[in-house]
């Protein structure tokens, strides 16, 4: 049984990790007031013969701090956020020696086009495998996304990776995967009858692992 | 004129007597008096919200009990779920028509058309809405859009099966969806739906613009009524834009257009703005008036006036204002330009602050109360415990790169039923008590009310806590079986937990109907204002006479003198909005509007 | 309905408003639904506005489908039953509730209320007609909602000059032309059947009067708004 987000195995697992766990805090720290207030409250100001409540209707004080603390809060998350989401999301952080494989989604299955020796997509060497992504460890690689018929999503829990594959756009995502192992990616946007058994089988592997199993594949081989 | 058949010069003798008198129809079912209307909506959509109710115990049956047969499930035709074992294509039906009869046909309705209807004129001295028979035409056009939707069920290949969202271009392909004619059913409803809001919308803002009781000065207006009204100018704005994409979506599948298409240079973002333009004020048209009937219940079971009246105001405005820039935050992961997410990431965040500032200010009121737990009250103090859990949860998804992991999980399913359950129906079962009386003339039960809020409390919180883990563990929304991915077999006793919790959570519901429908012909009959409220409401008999006042009341205060030294004066610890103190002054007699 | 015991006694219609907008409730009902109006068409033209100028493909040149020249006589003809309206409010708001009266020392007789009204009805009837028309031509020579049609005239004159006649984008083109314009007929349309059910039951038998022509001025407004988005769609559809 989990209790928490799954490992991270990216590059990204550790900033989103880190946001995640300061709002946790924050938002800890706001339950904790409204929640024991409102118990403490609904004790203490019970109503018991003879009691009066106090006839009051407000105070300016403290609205401007009530108003000014969850405001400023509020401005420097969205500053820390942005830091990262720019770093992950904008065309412009895609590294430029990243690994591009494209993925084509359609109802129900993942069909990753991987560049072959020449390590450029779009040639003559391509080859198309069904539900597969093999990547290098500790390379960036960038995910090429388009839709065959309707809106996928393609998502590796561990690397904190989430894309939607739109038809009639063409989508890049990049990761930069850090623990070997096998991991599943999903189809994280409701696609049709099938959506839930889009699934794929995702391999990190170490340089050596990946360059022999694209060799095997260039040769023909069915892994 | 809408308003001359009213006026029948003679003697007012009793409530109705400046009627002729009016058959069984024309009072109870093709009636135009607001507080009829208000109770067709209470009905209908109660039925509509077992309806959602029985299809989200079937969609929980299946994600606790994958493949398995379903107790009762033999009784569903073999293209839904043969031998009770549900299908996948009836599991996606499931889920698309939970949220969509949730949204549309229980709980807007149960908000809007219910208490907007019973409650603006009764709170503001008015005698009925200004236009009586488009309002009824209201009702009779939201029943309709249900019946169109539901038959939706009954038609071949069932129901549309794109998610309450329905996004294109799946929802405009039915050779890549699999549904029939329902998905045009889905459009004609949604259409009539938003026809009737608007005629609901026409009346309210009228209304509460320009039929106030002498005195009724705008910031002495409740809450409820302002959250209301604001409510109405979302709703107006708003479902026109649905409406539109509806029908986009529906020529899209009849007519051969291509607005979402891509193959044919249709745009399927263009969906998701359209809906979500739409999407996010709904959301905050089903959270505004519970808000605003919290209000009455907490400032009520405080016995102490509501704490910054004005920033409460205030608040309602600036989180409408706001619901306006914040779609783009259910298309963070849509492929929409990365640098818009960050700008909706900002606005976002900052519609956090007014509902900080209200949740404070229940706070405010209740603190050095003198804390009444009638039933009404302890849903009410329900409310706010858990919309402040729904508020928070929202934080993580606007962080953007936090989005990334949550997006599309079970994690936002917890966060919407966080405020849509243990938000505005909690109101709702506080409202529903609250005013039962003015409406029935009768009390319902308050040991068993006391029970079902204790019960449902527990079973809920069971029920939808988890869902925060579980998609934290990355179980992705709308799929019929987690256990087909290894990452989220290890989940599964929770999902199973969750099961559990949520048919316990169902059964227990049964007792707040049980006591709603027991208590319309045994309830305890009502004293003229059982809770000792302010409201002009509780000035009129118990249930509230046709055309209310005979004589528009004056209005000397605000409503929320609880404890107040003049109250104090006379042995009480409230003083209604309409009750003349010797040191009162009468209000102007309201100059005569324009008739042309 | 007397207004005199106005203040005492306050079921007695007209209810009296609280200070509140000044505006009578019928006028004030009547904006907040073209509010809701404007919203419905800022969705569709909104959308029209996205797909054509987010596409890399240009439209059909103006003209090349459409027949402008009618469809301007045709706007002219709103613009027409939009005075004409302005007309009847300005006549019954005066007294007149005729057809038609012989003023001394002019030539020309004066409009009544039943004369503007019926012409703004003419007006709005022949634009829905004209437009009808254009439609059955349209779709005739192979323009429908979904582009071209296979084999029609038009998919003739499109392979042949492409760009003119914006051939990868005409389903674009066809869905957002008739859903914009058939929307809007439609509006048109119910105005003409509005304005009808008026004429018939309150205009002939002159229940209107200068201290009572709510409806006049209500139905005045919402024309004005469907002559206003019009102009809009002329502009952009037809001209652009």
């Amino acid at each position: 049984m989990h209790w928490w987000l799954p490992p991270g195995a990216s590059t990204f697992a550790a900033p989103i990790e880190h946001l995640f766990v300061a709002i946790l805090i924050l938002t800890g720290i706001a339950f904790v007031i409204v929640e024991v207030g409102l118990a403490a409250f609904v004790i203490r100001y019970r109503a018991r013969p003879g009691r009066k409540a106090l006839y009051t209707h407000g105070s300016t004080r403290a609205e401007v701090i009530w108003t000014a603390i969850p405001a400023v809060t509020m401005v420097v998350l969205g500053i820390v956020s942005n830091h990262y989401w720019v770093m992950i999301k904008d065309k412009r952080s895609v590294p430029p020696n990243a690994y591009h494989i494209g993925v084509h989604a359609k109802q129900f299955e993942w069909q990753v086009t991987y560049p072959g020796k020449d390590g450029k997509l779009g040639t003559d060497d391509d080859f198309t495998i069904r539900n597969q992504l093999h990547v290098p460890v500790d390379q960036p690689v960038a995910v090429e996304l388009s839709s065959e018929d309707v809106i996928h999503s393609f998502w590796v829990p561990q690397f904190r990776l989430k894309q939607d594959a739109v038809p009639g756009m063409h989508i890049v995502a990049w990761f930069q995967a850090t623990v070997p192992g096998e991991y599943e990616l999903g189809c994280a946007e409701l696609c049709g009858m099938g959506h839930y058994k889009m699934r794929a089988r995702v391999f990190v592997q170490t340089v050596d692992e990946f360059n022999a199993w694209m060799t095997q594949q260039a040769a023909g081989g069915t892994e | 004129m809408t308003h001359v058949a009213h006026a029948k010069p003679g003697a007012h003798g009793g409530g109705d007597a400046h009627h002729a008198p009016m058959s069984f129809w024309q009072k109870y079912i093709f009636s135009t008096d607001h507080k009829i209307i208000g109770i067709q909506f209470l009905f209908v959509s109660l039925f509509f919200l077992l309806v959602g109710g029985l299809l989200a115990m079937q969609i929980r049956w299946q994600l606790g009990f994958p493949g398995k047969p379903m107790p009762g499930g033999s009784i569903l035709p073999q293209t839904m779920a043969p031998g009770g074992v549900i299908l996948p294509e009836y599991y996606i039906q499931l889920v698309t028509m939970h949220g969509t009869f949730m949204v549309f046909f229980a709980i807007m309705p149960l908000l809007v058309g219910v208490y907007a209807n019973f409650l603006i004129p009764l709170k503001i001295g008015a005698h009925d809405m200004a236009f009586p028979r488009i309002n009824m035409w209201s009702f009779w056009l939201a029943l309709l859009a249900g019946l169109i939707m539901f038959a939706g069920f009954f038609v071949p290949d069932g129901a549309p099966r794109a998610g309450w969202t329905m996004y294109a271009p799946l929802s405009a392909r039915p050779d890549l969806s699999g549904v029939g004619v329902a998905q045009k059913l889905w459009s004609v409803s949604i259409v009539v739906l938003g026809l009737s809001s608007v005629m609901g919308s026409v009346n309210y803002i009228t209304t509460v613009i320009n039929h106030r009781a002498p005195g009724m000065t705008w910031f002495r207006i409740p809450l409820s009524v302002w959250a209301l009204f604001i409510t109405a100018i979302l709703g107006v704005l708003a479902l026109p834009v649905l409406q539109g994409a509806a029908i986009m979506l529906l020529f899209d599948q009849s007519l051969g257009t291509h607005f979402f298409d891509p193959v044919a240079g249709g745009q399927a973002l263009l969906w998701q703005h359209l809906f979500w333009f739409f999407g996010h004020p709904e959301v905050y048209i089903l959270i505004l008036p519970a808000m605003g009937m919290v209000s009455e219940i907490i400032a009520n079971g405080s016995r102490k006036p509501i704490f910054g009246y004005h920033s409460m105001v205030f608040a309602i405005i600036g989180i409408a204002f706001l619901g306006w820039i914040v779609w783009g935050h259910h298309m963070f992961m849509s492929g929409m330009n990365p640098t818009l997410g960050s700008t909706f990431m900002v606005s976002t965040l900052l519609i956090a602050v007014p509902s900080a500032i209200k949740v404070f200010n229940w706070m405010g009121t209740m603190w050095r109360g003198n804390l009444r737990f009638h039933v009404p009250m302890l849903n009410a103090v329900g409310f706010v415990s858990m919309f402040t859990i729904g508020g928070l949860s929202g934080i993580f998804m606007a962080a953007t790169p936090v989005d990334i992991p949550l997006h599309d999980t079970q994690f936002i399913v917890a966060h919407i039923h966080y405020v849509l359950f243990g938000g505005s129906l909690f109101a709702l079962f506080g409202a529903i008590t609250f005013w039962y009386p003015k409406m029935f003339g009768r009390m319902m039960s308050e040991p068993l009310g006391k029970v079902h809020f204790w019960l449902t409390f527990i079973t809920y919180n069971m029920t939808f806590f988890p869902m925060h883990i579980i998609g934290m563990g990355g179980q992705m929304r709308r799929i019929y079986d987690p256990t087909i991915y290894d990452f989220l077999k290890p989940q599964q006793p929770l999902n199973v937990f969750i099961s559990y919790s949520a048919f316990a959570l169902f059964a227990v519901q049964l007792l707040f109907a049980f006591n709603f429908l027991w208590s319309l012909k045994f309830g305890k009959k009502a004293p003229q204002n059982p809770w000792d409220d302010n409201g002009l409401e509780w000035s009129l008999p118990n249930p509230a006479p046709h055309g209310n006042w005979e004589k528009t009341p004056n209005v000397y205060r605000g409503p929320y003198e609880f404890s107040s030294p003049e109250a104090e004066a006379r042995g009480t610890d409230f003083l209604p909005q309409s009750l003349k103190l010797p040191t009162d002054h009468d209000p102007l007699p309201a100059p005569l509007p324009a008739t042309h | 309905m007397t207004h005199a015991t106005q203040t005492l006694d306050q079921m007695r219609p007209p209810f009296p408003a609280e200070t509140g907008s000044g505006v009578y409730s019928k006028k004030l009902g009547m904006w907040v639904f073209l509010a809701s109006d404007v919203m419905f068409f800022t969705a569709l033209i909104g959308s029209y506005i996205i797909l054509r100028f987010g596409m890399s493909t240009p439209w059909a040149k103006p003209g090349a489908v459409l027949n402008v020249p009618l469809t301007g006589v045709n706007t002219f003809l709103l613009i027409c039953s939009s005075v004409a309206m302005v007309k009847a409010y300005a006549a019954i708001a005066d007294g007149k509730k005729y057809f038609l009266r012989k003023v001394p020392g002019k030539t020309l007789q004066d409009g009544g209320l039943k004369f503007w009204l019926l012409v703004t009805i003419l007006c709005g009837a022949a634009f829905v007609s004209i437009q009808v028309v254009e439609y059955i031509k349209l779709i005739g020579e192979g323009f429908t909602p979904a582009g071209y049609r296979e084999g029609s005239l038009l998919a003739e004159h499109a392979a042949a000059d492409p760009i003119k006649y914006g051939l990868g984008v005409a389903g674009m083109y066809g869905s957002t032309f008739f859903t914009m314009t058939g929307f809007h007929g439609f509006h048109v349309t119910c105005g003409v059947i509005s304005m009808l059910y008026l004429y018939f039951t309150k205009v002939l038998p002159e229940k209107y009067s200068p201290q009572d022509y709510a409806g006049i001025e209500i139905i005045g407004l919402y024309w004005h708004f469907v002559d206003l988005v019009w102009i809009i769609l002329f502009t952009i559809v037809y001209l652009i």
